[in-house]
């Protein structure tokens, strides 16, 4: 298949980036965008796809980051190990988020407010309980070895994310090409035919979201990894949410690069305003607002839509109502 | 321990805040109901707001209370231009776009508010600051009474415009049914837009009442706009009655949660209404339909 060749292309060609050069900058980059990849996708699989837009995506990835710093603190648990726990764990979340919300028919600006809503209740849950280490947060031991998942160069961890984006993107290649995905979009464009049809909505919607967890938890842990801390703000935070939402909708939602794509656009933003501003605060997130503005005004279907974007401006004027 | 008195106090304190929620959940319920968008940029606008009151205090040394004319027409303004210049062009005719934009505005608002501003967290001194009303055995911060009657006499006059004025008829008309208004010639755009403008005027008032009493910094719209969401959602999207009510409840809630949970396990009071509103009544105590 097509999907699956390009999929392979790429993973093998990054793989290969770390052979090519040893720059830290140059290495740093394609590991932060990898990284920003793996949010957006994750957000991607249940806001592209499902069509169910989640301002609280924090949630599985908060949660995906103290699972992972928990069970190697306190239950001496492999990173390796930790990993699949913690992306359990975020899909258990988004399991138990899609039960209740979609068991219940909210949608469109109604589940995006229940998402915040919860992202901040588990806020502050991790400020008020002991074993998340409340405001102090949790500091992760540095123990340098492959083995520990604290590779002693970035090539190591340039592998890992790479690992975690292809096993993201299979995921929606297989969500293009299965039943399973054809579901989730009728359920996406018209929930109503799609029942008419014999689709179970609550079922399809409820598997998106664990799905979507399940990567996005993947995302938080690997954030452990490499920062080695995490406290309630930085994971439960509205922060990442944004992060894993402007990269998708940037890039274009429902497509297979498009989150990729908007990740890398972001990345490349957010690095080169760094080098023109320093480290400003807030500097990076008024560039990813005015982007987000910027495209729903001139790019709705995001810059992989570029092309339809296009004729529809140009070709025929649009009505509106 | 706890005494019917400071029961008491806490009640009253409560429903004094109330009315200050009750008004900004106003602003966004009359935008919810006219526009059948959900306004992100709710708390993101108030924190303009409530930095323009500081500033038109500390800079130009007005009161928060003479800056009242100022800020409604600001906010309005404001509100007005936002709409027609960004949020209309970019919804391309779906709600969900929309959603998105108020969500870029409030984004960029705030970490503009804390570029330029830094995180400090900043309050205004005035004379009255300090100053208490005794109540009964309750003892209640005189710029909280001005706040409570501010608020309620705003929410009258905002009334009295929707129920009683050319312009209040349009915006209903158009909130029922915006083709049948457009064929009736009323502007639909422009009563978008001034809806949108009233909306935010309304927290350009509520910005002077509460910052004599509170404080601001960039990051203060987010404790309001989810507490507005909940009122709102408590009371009924696009229900007038139902945002003074819902206020004035969350107001006593939060108010009674703190004094026997602690302030941020309080906060948690109002997130689990919101979630059980949303979940077991979307249409609210006072909503018509689901």
């Amino acid at each position: 298949m097509k999907d699956l060749r390009a999929v392979a292309l790429f993973t093998t060609l990054i793989a290969l980036v770390p052979f090519l050069t040893q720059s830290g900058v140059v290495l740093n980059f394609v590991m932060m965008a990898l990284y920003a990849s793996l949010l957006a996708q994750a957000w991607n699989i249940l806001g592209g796809y499902g069509g169910q837009f989640s301002f609280g995506h924090s949630l599985f990835f908060g949660t995906g980051a103290y699972v992972q710093a928990i069970a190697q603190m306190q239950a001496g648990l492999s990173p390796w190990l930790a990993l699949l726990l913690a992306a359990a764990s975020g899909a258990a979340v988004g399991g138990f988020i899609g039960s209740v919300s979609f068991r219940y028919g909210l949608k469109g600006s109604y589940f995006a407010l229940v998402t915040l809503a919860f992202a901040e209740v588990f806020r502050i849950f991790a400020l008020s309980v002991p074993f998340t280490g409340a405001g102090v947060g949790l500091m992760l031991p540095l123990k340098e070895s492959a083995s520990n998942m604290q590779f002693a160069d970035k090539a190591g961890f340039v592998w890992l994310i790479l690992g975690l984006v292809t096993i993201a993107l299979l995921v929606t290649v297989w969500l293009r090409h299965s039943r399973f995905g054809a579901y989730l979009q009728a359920v996406r464009d018209n929930e109503d035919a799609a029942r008419a049809i014999g689709v179970n909505p609550f079922k399809i919607k409820l598997w998106a979201a664990i799905l979507s967890g399940g990567l996005m938890a993947a995302g938080g842990a690997f954030y452990v990894q490499i920062f080695h801390y995490i406290d309630p703000g930085l994971a439960y935070g509205p922060a990442t949410s944004v992060e894993a939402l402007v990269g998708a909708i940037v890039g274009g939602m429902g497509t297979l690069w498009g989150p990729l794509l908007g990740a890398v656009v972001l990345s490349v933003l957010g690095d080169v305003t760094r080098n023109m501003f320093g480290q400003l605060p807030g500097i990076n997130m008024v560039i990813y607002g005015c982007v987000l503005i910027l495209i729903m005004l001139f790019l709705p279907r995001g810059i992989s839509g570029l092309g339809a974007s296009c004729r529809s401006i140009f070709g025929r004027k649009k009505d509106r109502s | 321990m706890f005494d019917l008195s400071i029961l008491f106090t806490s009640v009253l304190n409560g429903i004094t805040t109330g009315a200050v929620y009750a008004l900004i959940a106003l602003g966004l319920t009359l935008i919810y109901g006219v526009l059948h968008i959900i306004n992100f940029a709710h708390g993101a606008s108030l924190m303009v707001a409530l930095y323009g009151v500081y500033f038109l205090k500390e800079q130009l040394g007005i009161d928060p209370y003479a800056a009242l004319p100022v800020m409604v027409t600001v906010m309005f303004g404001l509100g007005y231009s936002l709409q027609r210049g960004i949020i209309n062009r970019a919804s391309h005719g779906k709600d969900e776009n929309i959603l998105l934009v108020t969500l870029g505005l409030s984004i960029v608002l705030e970490n503009l508010a804390l570029l330029f501003f830094k995180s400090d967290t900043r309050s205004i001194d005035t004379s009255y600051t300090l100053a208490t009303i005794t109540v009964g055995p309750a003892m209640i911060a005189l710029p909280k009474i001005v706040a409570f009657a501010g608020a309620l006499a705003v929410s009258a006059v905002l009334l009295a415009i929707m129920r009683y004025t050319d312009l209040g008829r349009a915006i209903r008309a158009v909130a029922k049914e915006k083709h049948g208004a457009r064929l009736m010639g009323i502007d639909v755009d422009h009563v978008y837009a001034m809806s949108f403008g009233i909306g935010l005027a309304c927290l350009g008032a509520a910005a002077c009442f509460l910052l004599p009493a509170y404080y601001v910094n960039p990051l203060v719209g987010n404790g309001f706009v989810l507490i507005a969401f909940t009122i709102v959602v408590l009371g009924g999207m696009g229900s007038f009655v139902g945002a003074l009510i819902g206020g004035l409840l969350i107001g006593v809630v939060e108010s009674i949660g703190g004094l026997y949970l602690g302030e941020s396990l309080g906060q948690v009071g109002i997130f689990v209404i919101f979630i059980a509103v949303l979940l077991f009544r979307p249409q609210g105590l006072f909503g018509a339909n689901a």
